[in-house]
């Protein structure tokens, strides 16, 4: 059951891929580079369960946690072309 | 093999996109893929390593870079037949110097042998650190891990250089709207 849902995600990560790479507009990127990340996740899970070992589910948290930091990155830069504008809401050190 | 297959094909899109923005996007998919096959591969540390700094610093760092440059890729005037033939070669080289390695999950190579053993057996008497890994890291390999140490405090006050510059144009160009 684990090995035919690795194969579903590797198909939906293949899709994802596709729109990636022929996606007209950098936000159809965006959303490749999510659903790939996503497809990671899953992907990590699937395998840790397949070969035993259900902690690699600690890592996919830490997947998402870095997959959220780098869409907030991105499109802060698409919001304000700037990575190092320090807004009213959050008061950044450096 | 689907994730080699789509890490070539997000290669190629990287090389044929000309817009950076889309290429720092496409370098984050296919670290997340290369983590992907790095825990295939049992590495899941690597793979935590590369998901980490590939999908996630670097490219903060290169949209940094993105704002202090342009985001067009200039279409090159010459075909680049020397730098492709330099890398064709570099890569039959590497996969030569492969051929005559041991099989995946051997377990009398070298690695297995010669020193592994005696660092699990002697590296609490020895060093009195609980963590083998720590105590290779710190003891066995001081000197190497003190050189590793300097190479990434150097890039470390590169990087912050090259952040203060910026930063200080961010703070004039505000004070200019204020004022």
């Amino acid at each position: 059951m684990f090995t035919a849902a690795i194969l579903a995600v590797l198909v939906a990560l293949t899709l994802a891929v596709v729109r990636a790479l022929r996606g007209p507009t950098v936000f159809d990127r965006l959303v490749g580079l999510n659903a790939v990340g996503n497809g990671a996740i899953l992907l990590l899970a699937l395998f840790g369960f397949l070969t035993g070992r259900p902690e690699f589910l600690d890592i996919g948290i830490i997947y998402a946690l870095l997959n959220i930091i780098g869409t907030i990155a991105v499109l802060k830069f698409f919001r304000r072309g700037d990575l190092g504008y320090a807004g009213e809401e959050e008061e950044a050190g450096s | 093999m689907v994730l080699l297959t789509l890490m070539a094909a997000v290669v190629i899109g990287i090389v044929r996109v000309r817009n950076l923005f889309s290429v720092v996007v496409l370098g984050g998919i296919y670290s997340f893929l290369m983590a992907t096959v790095m825990l295939v591969l049992d590495a899941v540390d690597v793979a935590m390593t590369e998901a980490a700094v590939g999908a996630g610093v670097s490219t903060v760092l290169m949209l940094s870079v993105l704002y202090l440059t342009k985001t067009e890729e200039h279409v090159p005037q010459h075909t680049p037949i020397v730098p492709l033939f330099v890398a064709i070669v570099t890569g039959a080289v590497l996969v030569y110097g492969t051929i005559d390695k041991p099989a995946f999950g051997i377990a009398d190579t070298p690695m297995h042998n010669h020193v592994g053993a005696r660092y699990l057996e002697q590296s609490i008497p020895e060093t009195g650190v609980p963590n083998v890994v720590t105590s290779v890291l710190a003891s066995y390999r001081g000197f190497d891990t003190l050189g590793e140490t300097t190479v990434i405090f150097t890039a470390g006050i590169g990087v912050l250089l090259l952040m203060k510059r910026r930063s200080r144009k961010v703070d004039r160009s505000s004070d200019e709207e204020q004022g």
